[in-house]
């Protein structure tokens, strides 16, 4: 069936556009109430200690001075996944990174804030840090939460699906690989701020700069023990996330206790050295895959351990641990299938979820040892990922629902496009190219505390002049998701998506959507704007159809219209629509829920991974290399992502390209790096994100599947096109000079260290050797999900 | 949300001799300030705290370039790292070096005698105020120990002036005005490998204008940063050679920046080549030559290490620029 549509699919501007580029558009930053105070933390110098005392009351007699906290005026736990509530606003008892905040301040302006910091007496009583893996295995150093010596094994996996012995004992070739992904941060231009007023009535409004204002919600009523009723949280304009203002963050509580111990509104941004230490980026990860292969390629069996180095807390933690070994399968028919994972406790800032959540890092290890599996099996890298691509309408052997899949056209049209075979391993030395696929979520497919309730809800109110209100808690973080739900809405009911008035992310005027993470907000926000959409328009229609006393059937809503399609003279305008809509049945408000499918098996970890529907991407990036001095240009990249419908291509684009630079970023210059437990440099100075003239052309090529049950048939595009992104320019470096830098970010030391090894008549490879000698244990065994066929 | 900077007064005198004057003031932490593009990041992280900053922007003898008559170029200490890249006056080379620093906006406020005087940067310095308390002060900072080098009684800070490597390549002198008169040195003179004491100059004195003699060579200079655009040298190597008529090389300077606390003269790679025509042996070798003084070490992105073998590199592509056809 072949659908049209009036503004779908359009390239329009975002509705939200003009305000932001005439910088109209006012931030957290940009918010200011009468009398309000200005917060603001003290960091723990040290990365693991005991909080012997403090003192405030220095600070609290610095005139100016209106509020001082302390760890113990917040004891209760939090965290954003209900089994890790092991975070608190401020330090009590014991700090475990150095930038974890211990105390706070109000007071009448800044200077005074940072003065009374310097006011604070901390005695603190160092403790052995724990900082690599190995010490977290050690059993000779403290625990971080909880006493004693032992392990800090924050939680571990293992899972098997099939028979990976038997699927091994078929393979005509198998490999180990072990790769090292390094650890990296979101650099959102806009850093964490929160502006927190605790009115005389007893009610608290909380503005923050989150992508999560449901779950920010959650936590204060929590923490602050107050009713969820007398909490009001606002995401207003957020100038970026990519999944680093998906936690509840210290300062959101702070803020708000503040306000509520000084009666006045109280503003705390952070530094951009915060916000490096308030982290939740993505974890290192080192990984060991084995893998069985038939001569032809075929996959026969794969064994995935993965070791997470998880900094101080918990955070989403437990989720991208199992993210770490649950999206290998959608790409590939994988039909024996292990993994095994492990996050551990260390004494830096808290990793958690960026862009990809958990599944860049080994697709960045999969991608690469298939191309180094190809060249051992002399097949060309297109032609093994062909064959072993997942089908359409599929079960994977970890029991995940594929639907709507376009891998092998991603594939093809990159390569295609790109005059992939006629490049690779032809190109002169230095140059070359490389590919790698992705796929990603469109949406977690359970929340992520336990409930039947849908996932998002958005109410509609139409106004007796025809103007239509959306009320949707999505959460614009940039990606465009404002736009997104006004197009939907436009689509449905005949209008333009600039007319729609909208009203997002706020407890108090808008009905629940989960947040802006798990690439959900278009396929289930979209969804339940569609119902919602669907219902005003046959209201509307019916009442017309009655007016001009025919079948609603034949009653079209477009171009600001309602009547007999084909008929101008039989038909009314929008607004008169509206009014005899009102008039008939009463006031035009509906709404419309979207509650994903029941997808998870019934094994530990099978929620994890789930999904409505997965996006697909394949990506070729062109390199040139300098041999001598290991420094990589990159040329072109193109990349196919298949979007299921582009709902507005414009936006899409911007999103695949935004995926292409972070994850070039990623792959060549990013490293949330320490020396010891001491960041290396928590600047934009020293954390190299790429500059413009660092970013080469994109060809976007958007591949529409038409999801059976996404939005008009959308699919995700926030996080999949970052995918295969890094493994491509692996491959590409490798194509070029080579050398296997198995290991992210591939500097310039290490491809010149890898070409030095092969002038000395050495493998030229730079990356980790060996895993941690940890034993898994309760390993769980799947059985192989109904109708699952072996290839 | 942005850091603050710590209360200060701010002078602008109208005349060098003001500025003079408010410098010998024996009572009061005085400094000199151009753009501000170093000196207000590091009051902000604290770590200089002086009560009064100097501005020299006012003072209209010190802004443009003027050529004599012998073909020298002057550039006063306030013409912009913008205006010197956009200039077509100076030294080719000057120029083009001007546009490698830092960043388009960051040029527009930044000054030649601001970048000449930079400090020395270290990436166990150039932290917040806090990050240093949980590193440990280093000796730099007030404390006792370099924690880039334990073992060192020395200051390991690396001069990362773009455009001191290249004056000290060109031959430039700087003139610098105090209370007790003026002095014309070349700039070689000004710089002391000491990541600490890293000017040879006393605190009370101007650096007033960079003086490039006329250039009647080849010159080039070679940086090595990650990105295209705001990094701080990792190395940066500048060379000025004359060549006679057989391509012979008559004189040369092949100077090291980035890899030490002051630009760093390859003195025996610069013998090693005057004298000789630029073959990819004599190419080579000096290359070999000028990586000996050089001991970079890992106090800034990519280690040290890498950075040495660089130097080889950077020398050899650097020094084929001057060769030329090599006719």
């Amino acid at each position: 069936m072949t659908q049209s549509f009036s503004v779908v699919g359009k390239p329009l501007p975002r509705v939200d556009s003009m305000d932001q580029t005439m910088g109209k558009t006012q931030y957290v930053d940009d918010m200011t109430l009468p009398d309000m105070l200005v917060g603001r933390h003290l960091l723990s110098i040290h990365a693991h200690a005991r909080i012997l005392r403090i003192d405030t009351s220095r600070a609290e007699s610095l005139p100016g001075v209106r509020g001082v906290i302390t760890g113990s005026d917040l004891p209760i736990t939090y965290g954003i996944l209900p089994i890790s509530q092991d975070e608190h606003a401020l330090a009590v008892d014991r700090v475990r990174y150095v930038g974890e905040p211990v105390a706070a301040v109000a007071a009448v302006d800044a200077a005074t804030a940072e003065e009374a910091l310097g006011l604070i007496d901390v005695e603190y009583e160092p403790l052995d840090e724990v900082v690599t893996l190995e010490q977290a295995f050690a059993d000779d150093r403290p625990i971080l939460h909880g006493d004693g010596l032992g392990q800090n094994v924050h939680r571990s996996a293992a899972l098997e699906f099939g028979d990976v012995e038997e699927g091994f004992a078929r393979a005509d070739y198998i490999r180990e690989d072990v790769f090292f992904f390094g650890g990296n941060t979101h650099a959102a231009l806009e850093t964490h701020a929160a502006l927190a007023s605790y009115s005389q009535t007893g009610k608290l409004t909380l503005w923050s700069s989150t992508q999560v204002p449901h779950y920010v919600h959650r936590t204060l009523e929590k923490v602050l023990e107050l009713p969820a009723g007398r909490i009001r949280v606002v995401a207003p304009a957020i100038g970026g996330g990519f999944g680093g203002k998906t936690d509840p963050f210290s300062h959101e509580l702070t803020a708000a206790k503040l306000s509520m111990v000084t009666g006045k509104p109280v503003k705390i941004n952070l530094s951009r050295e915060e916000v490096f230490y308030a982290h939740r980026g993505r974890h290192p990860v080192l990984m060991w895959i084995k893998t069985g292969f038939e001569n032809d390629g075929t996959i026969t069996s794969m064994r995935f351990k993965t070791f997470l180095d998880g900094g101080a807390y918990g955070s989403y933690g437990v989720a991208s641990l199992y993210y770490t070994g649950a999206l290998q399968p959608t790409t590939y028919r994988i039909p024996n299938y292990r993994f095994e994972g492990v996050r551990v406790f260390t004494n830096k800032p808290p990793c958690g979820p960026k862009r990809g959540h958990g599944t860049p890092q080994p697709r960045f290890g999969l991608e690469c040892q298939l191309d180094k599996a190809a060249d051992h099996l002399g097949i060309d890298p297109a032609t093994i990922r062909r064959r072993n691509a997942v089908e359409p309408f599929s079960t994977t052997v970890n029991h995940l629902r594929i639907t709507s899949c376009a891998l092998v056209e991603c594939i093809d049209k990159v390569v295609e496009e790109s005059g992939f075979a006629g490049k690779h391993r032809q190109l002169p030395s230095g140059r070359g190219v490389g590919l790698a696929v992705g796929a990603y979520m469109s949406g977690a497919g359970l929340p992520i505390y336990f409930n039947d309730m849908p996932q998002s809800e958005v109410q509609v109110k139409v106004d007796r002049g025809g103007g239509v209100t959306v009320f949707s808690m999505a959460t614009d973080i940039g990606q465009g998701s404002t736009t997104m739900l006004a197009t939907v809405i436009a689509e449905s009911l005949g209008l333009e998506p600039a007319d729609m008035i909208m009203v997002t992310a706020d407890t108090d005027l808008t009905p629940v959507d989960l947040g802006s993470y798990s690439s959900r907000v278009t396929f289930m926000a979209g969804n339940a704007a569609v119902v919602a959409g669907r219902k005003i328009r046959s209201r509307v229609v019916q009442a017309v159809a009655d007016e001009l006393e025919t079948e609603p059937g034949s009653i079209v809503a477009e171009h600001g219209r309602v009547g007999v399609a084909g008929d101008p003279d039989r038909s009314v305008s929008w607004a008169d629509g509206v009014r005899l809509a009102i008039a008939a049945t009463g006031p035009l408000v509906e709404s419309g829920g979207y509650t994903a499918p029941k997808l998870a098996g019934s094994f530990r970890g099978a929620g994890v991974g789930i999904s409505p529907a997965y996006s697909y991407s394949a990506c070729v990036v062109e390199v040139d290399c300098d041999a001598a001095t290991g420094i990589v240009k990159v040329e072109r990249v193109w990349l196919a992502h298949d979007i299921g419908r582009a709902l507005n291509p414009l936006l899409t684009e911007g999103q695949v390209e935004g995926g292409v630079y972070m994850g070039l970023g990623e792959a060549l210059y990013e490293e949330h790096a320490f020396r010891g437990s001491l960041h290396r440099g928590p600047s934009l100075l020293d954390y190299k994100i790429p500059t413009a003239l660092d970013m080469p052309p994109v060809e976007t090529f958007l591949i529409e599947s038409d999801d059976p049950e996404g939005p008009f048939g959308a699919k995700e595009v926030g996080q999949g096109p970052l995918l295969p992104v890094i493994p491509a320019v692996a491959n590409a470096i490798h194509d070029a000079l080579g050398v296997r830098i198995d290991e992210v970010p591939i500097t310039p030391p290490k491809i010149v260290a890898a070409l030095r090894e092969v002038s000395r008549g050495r493998p030229g490879r730079v990356g980790p050797v060996t895993i941690p000698d940890y034993e898994f244990t309760r390993l769980t065994r799947v059985e192989v999900p109904e109708g699952f066929v072996t290839p | 949300m942005t850091i603050r900077l710590p209360a200060f007064d701010y002078l602008t005198p109208e005349t060098l001799e003001d500025a003079a004057q408010l410098l010998a003031d024996p009572e009061r932490s005085v400094v000199v300030v151009g753009g501000g593009t170093d000196v207000v990041p590091k009051m902000k992280r604290r770590q200089i705290t002086p009560e009064v900053l100097v501005s020299l922007s006012r003072i209209e003898s010190l802004h443009g370039i003027r050529i004599d008559e012998s073909g020298a170029c002057t550039i006063g200490a306030s013409t912009t790292l913008a205006e010197i890249h956009d200039s077509t006056v100076v030294p080719e080379v000057f120029a083009a070096a001007a546009g490698d620093v830092a960043s388009p906006q960051i040029r527009n406020s930044a000054t030649v005698g601001g970048n000449l005087c930079l400090d020395t940067r270290c990436n166990y310095i150039d932290m917040s105020d806090s990050w240093r308390q949980a590193s440990g002060y280093c000796l730099k900072d007030g404390g006792d120990t370099c924690w880039v080098a334990p073992r060192s009684n020395k200051c390991w800070a690396i001069s990362s002036s773009d455009l001191a490597t290249v004056a000290v390549a060109l031959g430039g002198s700087v003139r610098l005005t105090s209370v007790r008169g003026e002095r014309l040195i070349p700039i070689e003179a000004l710089y002391n490998n000491d990541g600490m004491s890293y000017l040879t100059c006393a605190a009370d004195e101007i650096l007033v204008e960079l003086v490039l003699p006329r250039g009647n060579g080849r010159a080039t200079y070679r940086k090595l940063r990650r990105r295209g655009s705001i990094d701080f040298p990792l190395l940066g190597v500048a060379i000025s050679a004359r060549f006679d008529d057989a391509g012979m090389c008559v004189f040369a300077r092949i100077v090291l920046g980035g890899i030490a606390s002051a630009p760093l003269r390859a003195i025996e790679a610069e013998e090693f080549i005057v004298g000789r025509q630029l073959t990819d042996e004599v190419l080579e070798e000096a290359a070999r030559l000028a990586t000996q003084p050089a001991r970079p070490q890992d106090n800034t992105d990519t280690g040290s290490r890498y950075r040495k073998w660089m130097v080889s590199v950077f020398v050899e592509r650097a020094l084929g620029d001057v060769a030329g056809d090599r006719a």
